[in-house]
């Protein structure tokens, strides 16, 4: 069950892509569709085996690397949070499938879209079910690889290829920090596996390590580099520049990679090393202040946004935020389940997103939107959930997933735990604005495109509004679903059955079991459970408030924003500019290697291509055209030089033998 | 060689005098027949080479000697033998068609082709200095005239012309080698030799330097820097037929003979001649390596290329021992392949009935001849030496031999004079698959040449799914030199 259901994209992936001319587009995409869909059906059994029933496992499949003491091992972890990351991989995964049917209709190559989608989704269900650090590093970069390739797609496009290269060196900064972190971690253990790096973790608290001539506790330190990795994939402050410039993409991919999955691939790092970071106090807390930073910063940045699919990607980057200072302080299980919850509908609002495009021939700013939900209807409802269960409006799944990871923050009663309370309450007011001022600007209104645009208007096609209505239905249900089994605290299920008190199975202890590690002082989420009622009521009202604001802005006094933009001119600039954070980078560190780069790449004489492979080859050549001038032609030439050979020779030989000819 | 004559005493020459009966025997009917018959005599050549072969692998491969002590027949001979045979074959059957498009079917080519391949049979067993000498000259002198065989035209006629001065130059050489040696030891014969080497020290040093001369006459055969100077001229200037016969066969000959010698009467002297050998090697190497790089012509690249691979047999026999001799044979045997498999390219190479022989030639062969070009990658990669083709294989064994043997600088120097020949393996590479379309070649009608072309590519692709028997043919070969 579990080859089937990671490696079924892989066979996808590879009928599609070596025989994609054979098979035709058809052919590929009923492949790589089947593929993925198989393995989102194996997955959802694994579900019940491993999840439900508590029956963990894991498997070795073949030797990869053994040297010396250094073994790691193609092999698959199924415990439950990898088959919890394994559903939601697969089952996004089949939905964006099926809707890049539709989508890419026009597309030329449709074949290697297909292909490159089933690669992403093997890559990233190797990262979900390594059982070592390498096996993970395999997938993760997987990720990373066919995440350039498919941001990169259109190459036709100048923008997409600059984008896909900024992801590619962006991430090579997280990456750096990443295989730091497999070092050091090495170092320490003497292993790479997680088993043992996990049952070794206790005892290593006390370890010092030297890094960078800064000596610190080395759980601390392995914390904070593995974390440099998340913050890369995951879009963090600081490495996150690269997620908006990624909507260059097709949108399918923007669902699937960029909202979904690959940057959840942080989350789940830090999740399945819980049992390091429990013992890393200092780590968690630098991971809570940047995941509370990010979800504020991300959410001022969406409200000034016009490009949709920016507005959703800011928004990505914020609750991605929610979900790191939600790790940080230890409710791994909350962390987690709005991952869950949000890659429902994260991946809802970006293929809506994606309709809306498709309807309006591929307009993507919003200021030429409006008043299209009449001509949209199905498309329209389908954004309303989205937006309704990413503002967490009661009852859709963002409520409870939202709720869980702010009572959690407060209930930690730390510094940082309040911080980033606090930063999560405004982000949630700033998200239920920018959710509503998208709905507005796109579906309400003045009609702002233009006639052209307007005559083309269409509903999308039926292959692509199912795979919404699945993931709607993830986005009602998901939240009331599954509360009690990621984050329900075991007294509150008590339930009476045939007279006797009996504790239910669907709750957090019994869901996770082992593959989740909390430190009994640090069990947040059982705290959240008894917070103050202000405090479970508070993200609710200030969603109210913040679609109250945007109904406000957009529909009922048209042209406040302007003039709030004006009054507030620097603040508004600096959210507009993204915080300059392009800017900075820009300067610190592109001009410069941009100009560094010049230096040594110049064509022709310059640049250091004339001392390095110029250099040899040169050399080469020219000894190649000695020898061929000593080739005369004339027999004489070539006598002297075998008598010169001869003669050398045996003068040699004598001399070495001290000279004497004895007779 | 007193008493009566007893012919069961003659018998492991058998093959030889059967080859020799069947040439002088083809020699006159072809008189007779004249020009016309000379497909005839293609055919009767090519029966009698597999005759003589089946003789060969008949008889019992372990060693003995004829009266006399002058030819030994054991199970290195054997080897070699049955090498240089299926390369003459090889060569026949690829001339017949070659000679009538050329129009230099005359009978005299078959019946040299044989006398060459005798004299070669016979070196590969001589056991005394004079076999070796009458063998050796047998051969070349077949050779000389095969390098003129295309008389009409000025490079033909060129090449004939230094092969045959600068052979006579270490001929000459190695007779002066030969007469210090029996000078100083007394005895011609090789068993003889390593006898009185084993009690006499005094004598050492005279008969290295006879050695040296004998030496450098076999260099100059197996066209070893820097006696490798007529080789490129000839390569370019002889028929395609000849080349052919040139790149396969004598090196193998030569090769084997030098073991011989130096393996026979001179073991005791091997820390001497090894670091002979080791300039010899390094010097092939680099040269076969670097004056390859601009080349045009792909015969005169051939040779370049011939050039450093005996280079790198080179190194197997310095390391001396029952290893290094396998590692040699297993690199010729591949070599050999290889090479059969390329010039049956280049013997197709022809346009407007016209034979072309420059790399630009090739291009664009991919799109006009696609199963040529895969086939003609696959056996330049593998000359390259690039895994999982044969060609690795012979390469890796010689080099796994010497760094275990210890010489690591040879090893080395090895690797990277291999890494500046793929540049002009793969140039050829990348003219056929990426360069703008030449005209196509002529239909290539040659049966014998697609065969050859077909098992050589099929050969070095997969070698490495059954390497295990051709390898421990080639070390078994060896050991028949160290058992005494």
């Amino acid at each position: 069950m579990e080859l089937l259901a990671v490696f079924s994209p892989l066979a996808g992936f590879l009928i599609a892509f070596l025989f994609g001319r054979q098979v035709g587009d058809k052919g590929a995409q009923f492949v790589t569709c089947a593929g993925v869909i198989v393995a989102a059906i194996a997955s959802v059994v694994l579900f019940s085996q491993v999840n439900l029933a508590d029956a963990p496992y894991s498997r070795v499949l073949s030797e990869w690397i053994v040297a010396g003491d250094f073994v790691a091992n193609w092999g698959l972890r199924i415990d439950q949070l990898s088959v919890v990351m394994m559903c939601v991989v697969n089952v996004v995964s089949a939905c964006v499938h099926i809707y890049s049917i539709g989508y890419m209709s026009h597309d030329e190559h449709k074949a290697r879209f297909f292909a490159y989608l089933s690669l992403f989704t093997f890559a990233m269900l190797m990262l979900v079910s390594a059982d070592n650090l390498i096996q993970l590093f395999f997938g993760w970069e997987g990720v990373g690889l066919t995440s350039y390739l498919l941001i990169g797609f259109w190459n036709h496009r100048h923008s997409a290829n600059a984008a896909a290269n900024k992801a590619f060196v962006v991430n090579r900064v997280g990456d750096f920090g990443f295989v730091l972190g497999i070092f050091s971690i090495f170092l320490l253990f003497d292993s790479v596996q997680f088993e043992t790096i996990f049952e070794l973790a206790p005892q290593m608290a006390g370890v010092q390590l030297e890094f960078l001539g800064i000596t610190g506790p080395a759980l601390t330190i392995i914390g904070l580099l593995l974390f440099v990795g998340a913050v890369a994939k995951s879009a963090q402050l600081g490495l996150h520049t690269w997620l908006p410039d990624a909507m260059e993409g097709p949108t399918p991919v923007s669902a699937l990679i960029h909202a979904a999955t690959m940057v959840t691939a942080g989350v789940f790092l830090v999740a399945r090393f819980s049992p390091l970071y429990e013992y890393a106090p200092e780590a968690l807390m630098v991971i809570c202040v940047a995941g509370g930073l990010t979800a504020f910063v991300a959410a001022t940045i969406g409200m000034t946004q016009f490009d949709i699919k920016r507005v959703i990607a800011y928004s990505t980057m914020s609750q991605l935020g929610y979900m790191f200072f939600a790790l940080g302080v230890s409710a791994y299980g909350a962390a987690m389940f709005h991952l869950v919850t949000h890659a429902f509908f994260k991946a809802l609002l970006f293929l809506g997103a994606g309709s809306v495009i498709h309807a309006m021939s591929d307009e993507q700013d919003m200021r030429r939107m409006g008043g299209i939900w009449k001509h949209v209807p199905a498309t329209y409802v389908m954004m309303w959930v989205g937006a309704l269960a990413l503002a967490g409006m009661p009852f859709f799944a963002g409520f409870y997933s939202k709720d869980i990871v702010l009572e959690a923050a407060w209930a930690d009663h730390t510094w940082f735990g309040m911080f980033a309370f606090w930063m999560g309450i405004a982000a949630a007011f700033m998200t239920a604005f920018y959710s509503w001022r998208l709905i507005l600007m796109t579906f309400h209104g003045r009609q702002r495109a233009d006639e052209k645009v307007m005559a083309h208007i269409h509903e999308s096609p039926n292959v692509m509004l199912m795979p919404l209505v699945v993931l709607a239905v993830g986005s009602i249900m998901a939240g009331s679903a599954f509360y009690g089994g990621f984050v329900g605290s075991p007294s509150d299920e008590v339930v009476m059955r045939d007279g006797q008190a009996y504790v239910s199975a669907w709750n957090k202890e019994h869901f996770w079991g082992e593959s989740l590690h909390v430190l009994p002082q640090n069990d947040t989420v059982e705290a959240a459970h008894h917070v103050p009622l202000w405090v479970k009521a508070l993200p609710v009202v200030v969603g109210l408030f913040g679609i109250f604001c945007a109904y406000v802005f957009y529909l009922w006094r048209e042209g406040l924003p302007e003039r709030l933009a004006g009054a507030l001119r620097p603040v508004h600039q600096l959210f507009y500019r993204k915080w300059y954070f392009d800017e900075l980078y820009d300067l610190l560190f592109v001009r410069g290697s941009w100009s560094l780069g010049l230096v040594f790449s110049k064509k022709g004489d310059g640049g250091i291509d004339r001392f390095g492979p110029d250099g040899f080859a040169l050399v080469t050549w020219k000894i190649g055209a000695l020898l061929r001038r000593m080739q005369t032609g004339y027999v004489f030439h070539y006598a002297l030089v075998m008598m010169i050979g001869l003669i050398g020779i045996v003068s040699w030989l004598v001399i070495r033998s001290g000279g004497v000819v004895a007779p | 060689m007193q008493g009566e004559f007893e012919f069961s005493a003659w018998v492991p020459a058998l093959p030889e005098i059967f080859l020799a009966l069947a040439s002088m025997a083809l020699l006159v009917a072809g008189a007779f027949i004249g020009n016309k018959g000379t497909r005839v005599v293609c055919y009767a050549a090519l029966w009698s080479i597999a005759v003589t072969a089946l003789i060969l692998i008949g008889r019992d491969w372990g060693r003995s000697l004829v009266p006399g002590g002058m030819f030994v027949m054991d199970s290195f001979a054997g080897l070699t033998k049955l090498m240089i045979l299926a390369g003459l074959f090889a060569v026949v059957a690829m001339s017949i068609r070659y000679l009538h498009q050329e129009q230099i079917n005359r009978f005299e080519f078959p019946v040299l082709v044989m006398f060459a391949g005798l004299g070669m049979m016979l070196m590969v067993s001589a056991n005394d200095m004079l076999s070796l000498y009458v063998a050796l000259e047998l051969q070349s002198l077949a050779l000389y005239v095969l390098a003129a065989f295309h008389r009409d035209t000025a490079y033909s006629a060129e090449a004939g012309i230094k092969y045959f001065v600068l052979g006579a130059i270490s001929s000459g050489m190695l007779l002066f080698g030969i007469s210090l040696i029996y000078g100083f030891a007394g005895s011609t014969n090789f068993d003889m030799i390593a006898h009185r080497l084993e009690d006499m020290e005094a004598i050492r040093l005279p008969i290295l330097v006879g050695l040296v001369f004998v030496l450098v006459g076999l260099a100059f055969k197996i066209s070893a820097v820097p006696f490798h100077m007529w080789t490129p001229d000839v390569y370019q200037g002889a028929p395609t037929a000849v080349t052919t016969l040139f790149a396969l066969v004598p090196k193998v000959a030569a090769m084997a003979l030098l073991i011989r010698v130096l393996f026979g009467p001179f073991a005791a002297m091997a820390p001497d001649w090894g670091q002979i050998v080791t300039l010899l090697a390094v010097a092939s190497m680099i040269v076969g390596a670097f004056a390859a790089l601009g080349q045009e012509n792909i015969k005169r690249l051939m040779a370049f290329s011939s050039i450093s691979h005996m280079g790198y047999a080179l190194i197997g026999v310095i390391v001396a021992d029952e290893g290094g001799v396998g590692s040699v044979m297993l690199y010729l045997l591949i070599y050999m392949v290889m090479t059969a498999g390329v010039f049956a390219v280049i013997l197709s190479m022809r346009r407007d009935n016209l034979a072309v022989e420059s790399i630009g030639d090739l291009a664009g062969l991919a799109r006009t001849r696609p199963f040529v070009a895969f086939a003609m990658a696959a056996l330049l990669f593998s000359m390259a030496g690039v895994p999982p083709l044969a060609g690795f294989f012979g390469k890796f064994f010689i080099f796994v031999e010497a760094v275990d043997a210890g010489y690591y600088v040879l090893a080395v120097l090895g690797v990277l004079t291999s890494v500046v020949a793929a540049y002009y393996y793969l140039r050829i590479v990348k003219v056929m698959f990426f360069d703008e379309s030449a005209e196509p070649f002529d239909p290539n009608k040659s049966l014998s040449g697609r065969a050859v072309l077909f098992v050589a590519a099929l050969f070095v692709l997969t070698f490495i799914a059954w390497p295990q028997p051709v390898i421990s043919i080639a070390y078994d070969a060896s050991k028949a030199l160290f058992i005494q």
